[in-house]
């Protein structure tokens, strides 16, 4: 129930960023889609990690080891989210700094007036 | 109008694809095999309190190094795109002036920044015992130095102090790293210390150590890209 929910949320975040990488022109736009995309990406994963009734995989008063199996949700996708987020952040650095010196060289942020870019 | 239906049929397309992954989906019952050893042995092995850091900083300590290197390979290339002094031209240029930060912005970041400070570090020292670590207290330093450039645009950080804090905190995390091979199970094995109590501060063997190294490593890399993306702005 709460993995579906979750996959249908994060399928409409990828949906609407990839929406946005197709159809915005201003560049600045497309790297929010990509991060919108990506933030889509990292629901589905962590929505296929979860339990049902599962808490955080966290050892403390009200989860002793003891009680660890079946009752806490998978760390791998987490894990593997936290790797993702770290990425998305360094890739959006990396955009930003390619449309600024898109910028600085064409004076534009508007990809359609960037014509080396057309195929 | 043709490009906008070849859009239309290829999210729809999109959505076909993420159909099957909806539909297949239930609640899972049970952890898979893999993941119950990590849950059930990870507490025992480690002594960490919190099992997704057991699985980044140690079962997945490679990956996590090897996401160390991504972030620094992105930093040194946001580096090299802005890092040469205004040759292009400002993007300012056509701006007009910059107005100074409101007194609210001034008094709150000067009141907010060590309260920042002091919390990034918690978040890293504590990553072995609550939710969080050396990323996440990484940005949430790098985020106080973010409202310093919001008060003052023109301030200049110690590119020396930013880099050498990166490059010995990374070379760092390498030395701990084949101290667990020469003294523990293999590379990146934290258990060469003694793992102590569950849910103590000085537990889980060189976990804190190792996720505050990363958490230094990532604070002073991210401080470094914004102050690069600022510097041509």
């Amino acid at each position: 129930m709460i993995t579906q929910l979750l996959i249908i949320l994060g399928a409409a975040l990828i949906l609407v960023g990839f929406w946005g990488v197709l159809t915005r022109k201003h560049i600045v736009k497309i790297i929010i889609s990509f991060s919108i995309l990506d933030t889509g990406i990292h629901l589905i994963m962590v929505g296929i990690g979860y339990i049902k009734d599962g808490s955080a995989p966290i050892i403390d008063q009200e989860m002793p080891v003891s009680r660890l199996a079946g009752n806490v949700v998978d760390p791998i996708p987490s894990a593997l989210v936290l790797t993702a987020i770290v990425i998305g952040v360094a890739v959006t650095a990396l955009m930003l700094s390619y449309a600024v010196q898109l910028y600085t060289f064409y004076k534009t942020v508007s990809i359609e007036q960037i014509k080396e870019l057309k195929w | 109008m043709i490009k906008r239906i070849i859009i239309i049929i290829t999210l729809i397309g999109l959505s076909f694809v993420l159909l099957p992954l909806f539909l297949n989906m239930e609640d899972a019952e049970r952890l898979s095999e893999l993941s119950q050893t990590y849950v059930t042995e990870g507490a025992e092995e480690l002594g960490t309190a919190n099992l997704v850091t057991a699985v980044v900083v140690s079962y997945r300590g490679l990956d996590t190094l090897g996401e160390v290197a991504v972030l620094f390979a992105a930093t040194a290339g946001v580096t090299l795109l802005l890092g040469t002094k205004k040759k292009g031209g400002s993007v300012t240029d056509l701006l007009e002036e910059r107005r100074g930060g409101s007194e609210l912005l001034n008094t709150g970041a000067a009141l907010l920044f060590p309260v920042l400070l002091l919390f990034g570090a918690y978040i890293f020292v504590h990553g072995h015992l609550t939710p969080g670590g050396g990323f996440q207290g990484g940005v949430v330093i790098a985020s106080a130095f973010v409202l310093l450039l919001f008060i003052e645009s023109d301030r200049e950080f110690s590119h020396s102090v930013l880099h050498s804090l990166e490059a010995l905190s990374g070379a760092a995390y390498v030395l701990i790293g084949l101290i667990g091979l020469w003294f523990a199970a293999g590379f990146l094995d934290p258990r060469f210390l003694p793992s102590g109590e569950i849910g103590r501060l000085l537990s889980a063997g060189a976990i804190p150590l190792i996720y505050s190294l990363i958490g230094i490593k990532v604070g002073s890399e991210l401080i470094g890209v914004v102050d690069s993306l600022r510097r041509r702005s």
